[in-house]
């Protein structure tokens, strides 16, 4: 597989809810594989799944699947449903809208989601 | 005597004579027409208990209590105020003064009478049948004597060979005694089956170690000076020396009671009744279950009949309409372990008709079908094998969609058409968790226009529950959509329009080694230069896998691009398990451990405090491992010599063994050296779906090599070769493809099935259901791999070989490789941070997982999010 060159001083960042310029350093962006996530522990506790996907684009959802409790959607198969992207959970493989939240397979259960950047 | 209310005050009584099966049902029939509510209920129960399970009776040998059998809530009785007399007969019955008296003296006055006495076990009016160690076989009472004698007993001998018979003859056996059946008719189970069924089952229950005397009746019981039983005289001369005899030589019906008070009963027994279970005699006496002679003559000795009867009397007495003219007499039973099934008209009694056989006593297989003239299935007859029970008892009174002898064949010998659900009847059950029928599903395509499974399973629920079911509604949905003309995608998913297989012959063809170039390349126009989907990109991954070395792809499913590929539990090298956290199996090749590797896995467990248990598959799971841990434990694994077991991986999971013929008396092979080499050989092997074996020594079977994808059973000159067998949900036995082979022979001939199942299987298909699906079916595999039809077997034993010497063990590299190992880890920000949810409580000195931890979410603070605690 040719990846894109890296800049490999890129960091990934997520924006806090404490502020509006509040940014929190994850990790280098080349932690995250195209195609698959990792999970993120925020300051206050929280744990956030953080995906990038073929064409570059971050996402970043809460990492608790809220069909079983576990904090596990970082570690699911991501694809593309009519354009947009998803993250089926490893446990029961319902699948999440990374951009909303959206459950794709029950309308009535969604996950927050993240901004999310590079710099 | 003291009279108990005569001429009945406000409430009219009914009383009903006999708690059996049938009087309980007869009694639940009363509370929910209210008529508990405006009649008094008296009830005379022979029986030291009330009513219980009597179906289930020999349940009690394999542990079931009287108490489990009982079919009477002692709340039920009291909630709708019903008088039982337990062991306290009905004596006599006056029909002038509408009295009842009961064995205590107490007479019981009633408006309505409902006989529900059952039957007696006949006992042939042979010398000595009253000595002791002689029993019948129909109440707990029974049971718990035969029980007793039997602790002193060595053989033991049943007299009849009849349903019942053959079910004393297991409990006996079961008892530890040496076990002799005795049967006046020339096969067993006379009335259910013909004298090729009884040939069949004959052959069978010998295998089982029982001795049957068919053809010959009971002249005497031979006692000695105790009087207790010695033997048996038999009228062919021959003797049998037995300690103890039951009797099981049929049920006659109990209708003392009505003859003594004057109802007319039936020239062989029999109370009868008219449609209505009233008594011809008197129209305020019934008669209902066993002890009642229907308008058609018969006495129905099974409890579905009875019943229907138990319900139609008391719509009557509720001033409803209701009837009982006959039933359908099909039924099917697990007898000593055997399926036995006869349905409609089983012994071919309508005029013309024929029968369809297919008979292998070898393999304890007979299923007959009896076809009317016009091609209608008037019933049939099945032993060893009651698969299709279901199906046919359905299909019986129409023309089947296919022909007679394809429903009887076994799958693979040539049956052209295993009858699928598209065969079933509107009314059939396909998902059990929620009650979804045929129809239902039907429904949902056609008027509710769902056009695919998931919309389908939202319309109807089913296949939302275990999921069991899903493979049928699949087929389902695509015949009906089929059948409303509408062109059906047979792609893998919503980014390939080819099926796996397609898939598999272009990867391999064009020797692509990308997930993105055969996305790019071979998707469908909207998902080129996507992120593909959850359903292709591990089947690609598999393929790609499977093909690794040919396609010049690297074999470790880790590298690069594969990485993204792989399904969650592959890419972590592990088993995901509900709290988060991970177990681990190591593998051991043929079960066979020494004891300084079980003190590793002990060390090991100890020391990272995991769960575990011995696995079905004859290794050792331990769970409870948080996702930075498994690198340390595996690096202890890998040091003391263990590899990966891939228990996550669509691959070669264990190839089981029997003990063999190193040490055991029966065995003809060394099944402990050839299953460690197939399993060594195999393992790594990425394939559609998981990939199980089994070798036993001998025919015994003690590996249960026939339930697995490939299985071998060693023979005096060899191996035989077994494939398609399955346990799980859909258990299917295997079949035999190649017999006595050489060992290099077997491993050749595995070579080329497996290989020629990853090429042709779709994705998540078992061997079991690949086999039932291919055209030709096993016919064709062995065309294909036994006599090299295609000519492609060169190629198939080349693409094993490539795999067998490009196998490297996932772990052992894994450990070795700092940027792989930076993957494991809770946090990608804070790698020595364990998941706060990840948490145990202690059962049974060990741990198990913290799941209200996991119901109370995350922290606090995560609660004022949106959305994120919803649950
Ligand atoms: C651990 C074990 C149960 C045990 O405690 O004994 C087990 C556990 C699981 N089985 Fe199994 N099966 C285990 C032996 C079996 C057996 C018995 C055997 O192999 O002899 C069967 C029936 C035989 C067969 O497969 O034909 C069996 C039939 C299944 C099935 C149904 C397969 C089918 O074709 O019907 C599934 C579901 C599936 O694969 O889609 C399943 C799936 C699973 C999964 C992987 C479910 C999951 O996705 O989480 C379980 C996870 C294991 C884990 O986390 O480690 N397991 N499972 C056994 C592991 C054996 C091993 O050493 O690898
Ligand atoms: C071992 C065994 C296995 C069987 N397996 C099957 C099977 O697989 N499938 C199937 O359909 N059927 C089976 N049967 C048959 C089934 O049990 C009977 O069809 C069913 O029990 C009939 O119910 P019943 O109420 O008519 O008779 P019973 O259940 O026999 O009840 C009659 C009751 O009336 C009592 N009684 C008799 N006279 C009097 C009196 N004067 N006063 C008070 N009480 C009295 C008796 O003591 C008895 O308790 C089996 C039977 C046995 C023994
Ligand atoms: S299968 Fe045969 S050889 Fe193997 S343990 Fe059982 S009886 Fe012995
Ligand atoms: S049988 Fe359909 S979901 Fe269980």
């Amino acid at each position: 597989m040719t990846l894109a060159p890296e800049t490999t001083d890129l960091k990934v960042q997520l924006r806090l809810d404490t502020g509006a310029d509040d940014w929190f350093t994850v990790c280098d962006l080349p932690r995250l594989l195209p195609g698959r996530g990792v999970a993120a522990l925020l300051p206050d506790g929280r744990q956030i799944a953080l995906f990038r996907d073929r064409g570059g684009r971050l996402y970043a959802i809460d990492n608790r699947d809220p069909f079983s409790g576990a904090a596990v959607l970082s570690r699911g198969l991501t694809g593309t449903h009519e354009g947009s992207a998803f993250v089926a959970s490893p446990l029961l493989k319902q699948r999440f809208d990374l951009a909303s939240g959206r459950c794709l397979d029950d309308e009535d259960v969604h996950v927050a989601t993240y901004e999310v950047r590079t710099a | 005597m003291s009279t108990d209310s005569v001429g009945t005050g406000p409430r009219p009584t009914i009383v009903l004579v006999g708690h059996g099966m049938v009087g309980q049902r007869f009694l639940e029939a009363l509370a929910e027409r209210g008529l508990t509510a405006t009649h008094r209920v008296v009830v005379l129960c022979e029986e030291p208990r009330p009513a219980y399970d009597r179906v289930q009776l020999t349940s009690y040998f394999s542990g079931r209590t009287p108490e489990d059998l009982s079919m009477t809530d002692p709340r039920f009785l009291a909630d709708h105020g019903i008088e039982l007399h337990v062991g306290d007969p009905a004596d006599t019955v006056d029909r002038d003064a509408r009295t009842v008296t009961a064995r205590s003296g107490r007479v019981f006055a009633y408006d309505t009478l409902v006989l529900a006495t059952g039957s007696y076990p006949f006992v042939p009016p042979v010398p000595g049948k009253d000595a002791d160690g002689c029993f019948v076989y129909r109440t707990i009472e029974d049971l718990l004597a035969i029980e007793e004698y039997a602790k002193n007993a060595r053989v033991g001998a049943v007299v009849g060979g009849g349903l019942l018979g053959l079910e004393a003859a297991g409990a006996l056996q079961g008892l530890g005694v040496e076990t002799h059946i005795v049967e006046f008719a020339p096969r067993l189970m006379p009335v259910q089956v013909d004298d090729g069924g009884g040939a069949a089952l004959l052959r069978t229950i010998e295998d089982m170690g029982l001795t049957v005397h068919t053809g010959t009746g009971t002249q005497e019981i031979v006692t000695g000076d105790d009087g207790r039983v010695t033997g048996m005289k038999l009228s062919d001369g021959s003797t049998v020396t037995t300690d103890l005899v039951v009797f099981s030589a049929g049920v006659r019906p109990r209708d003392q009671l009505a003859r003594d008070c004057g109802l007319r009963v039936g020239e062989r027994g029999g109370v009868a009744v008219d449609a209505q279970c009233r008594t011809v005699t008197d129209p305020h006496v019934f008669a209902i279950g066993e002890c009642a002679l229907a308008t058609d003559g018969r006495v129905y000795g099974l409890v579905a009949p009875g019943y229907e009867q138990a319900q139609t009397a008391a719509a009557t007495i509720a001033a409803d309409e209701a009837s009982f003219t006959g039933a359908d007499l099909s039924t099917k039973l697990k007898l000593l372990g055997v399926d036995v099934a006869s349905f409609g008209d089983a012994h071919g009694t309508a005029e013309d008709c024929l029968d369809v056989v297919y008979s292998d006593s070898r393999a304890g297989l007979y299923k007959k079908l009896v076809i009317g003239r016009d091609g209608t299935l008037l019933g049939g007859i099945l032993v060893g094998d009651a698969e299709a029970y279901g199906t046919l008892r359905a299909l019986t009174g129409s023309v089947p969609p296919v022909s007679p002898e394809s429903l009887v064949l076994p799958a693979g010998a040539g049956a052209p058409a295993q009858l699928g659900p598209s065969a079933l009847p509107d009314d059939a059950i396909i998902c059990s968790c929620h009650n979804v029928s045929k129809g239902t599903i039907r429904g949902a395509v056609t008027d509710h226009s769902c056009t695919t499974v998931p919309e389908v399973k939202k319309c109807t629920k089913a296949g939302t529950g275990c999921g069991s079911c899903v493979k049928v509604l699949g087929q389902l949905v695509t015949a009906e959509l089929e059948a409303n003309g509408v062109e059906v995608d047979k792609g893998l998913c919503g980014c390939f329009a080819q099926t796996r297989e397609e898939l598999y012959e272009i990867v391999l063809a064009l020797r692509i080694s990308t997930y993105q170039e055969l996305l790019d390349r071979y998707g469908r126009e909207g998902a080129r230069g996507g992120d593909g989907c959850e359903i292709c990109k591990p089947a690609v991954a598999s393929v790609i896998a499977s093909l690794a070395p040919t396609i010049g792809a690297s074999g470790y499913v880790l590298e690069g691009e594969q990485a993204t590929l792989q399904d969650s539990n592959d890419h972590f090298l592990a088993n995901l398990q509900r709290n988060g956290s991970y177990s681990v199996v190591p593998r051991i090749p043929g079960g066979e451990i020494t004891p300084e590797k079980l003190i590793v896995i002990g060390e090991i467990a100890r020391d990272f405090g995991l769960y575990t248990k011995i696995t079905g598959g004859q290794r050792i799971d331990m769970f409870g491992a948080r996702v930075e841990q498994l690198p340390l434990i595996w690096a202890r694994l890998v040091d003391a010599g263990f590899e990966s077991g891939h228990a996550y991986g669509k691959a070669l999971r264990t190839v089981k063994s029997c003990v063999g013929q190193t040490w055991c008396r029966y065995g003809v092979q060394d099944s402990v050296r050839m299953a460690i080499d197939l399993e060594l050989r195999y393992r790594g092997l990425r394939s559609p779906h998981k990939l199980k074996s089994a070798v036993s020594g001998c025919q015994r079977e003690c590996a249960e090599a026939q339930s697995k994808d490939f299985g071998v059973i060693a023979t005096a000159n060899g191996w035989n070769l077994y494939v398609g067998g399955n346990g799980g949900a859909t258990p299917r036995h295997a079949d035999l493809l190649a017999q006595d082979l050489s060992d290099a022979e077997l491993v050749r001939l595995i070579d080329r099935f497996l290989m020629f199942y990853i090429r042709t299987a779709d994705r998540l298909e078992r061997t079991s259901t690949w086999l039932e699906r291919i055209p030709g079916g096993l016919d064709h595999v062995r065309e294909v791999v036994v006599e090299d039809s295609l000519g492609i077997c060169g190629e198939l034993e080349e693409l094993m070989a490539a795999h067998v010497a490009h196998y490297r063990d996932e772990w052992a590299e894994t450990i070795n490789d700092p940027e792989k190992l930076a993957r494991f880890v809770s946090f990608v920000n804070a790698p020595d941070t364990p998941d706060p949810v990840v948490g145990f409580v202690p059962e049974r000195d060990q741990i198990k997982p913290d799941l209200p931890l996991l119901a109370i979410g995350l922290r606090p603070a995560e609660e004022v999010l949106e959305g994120s605690a919803q649950r």
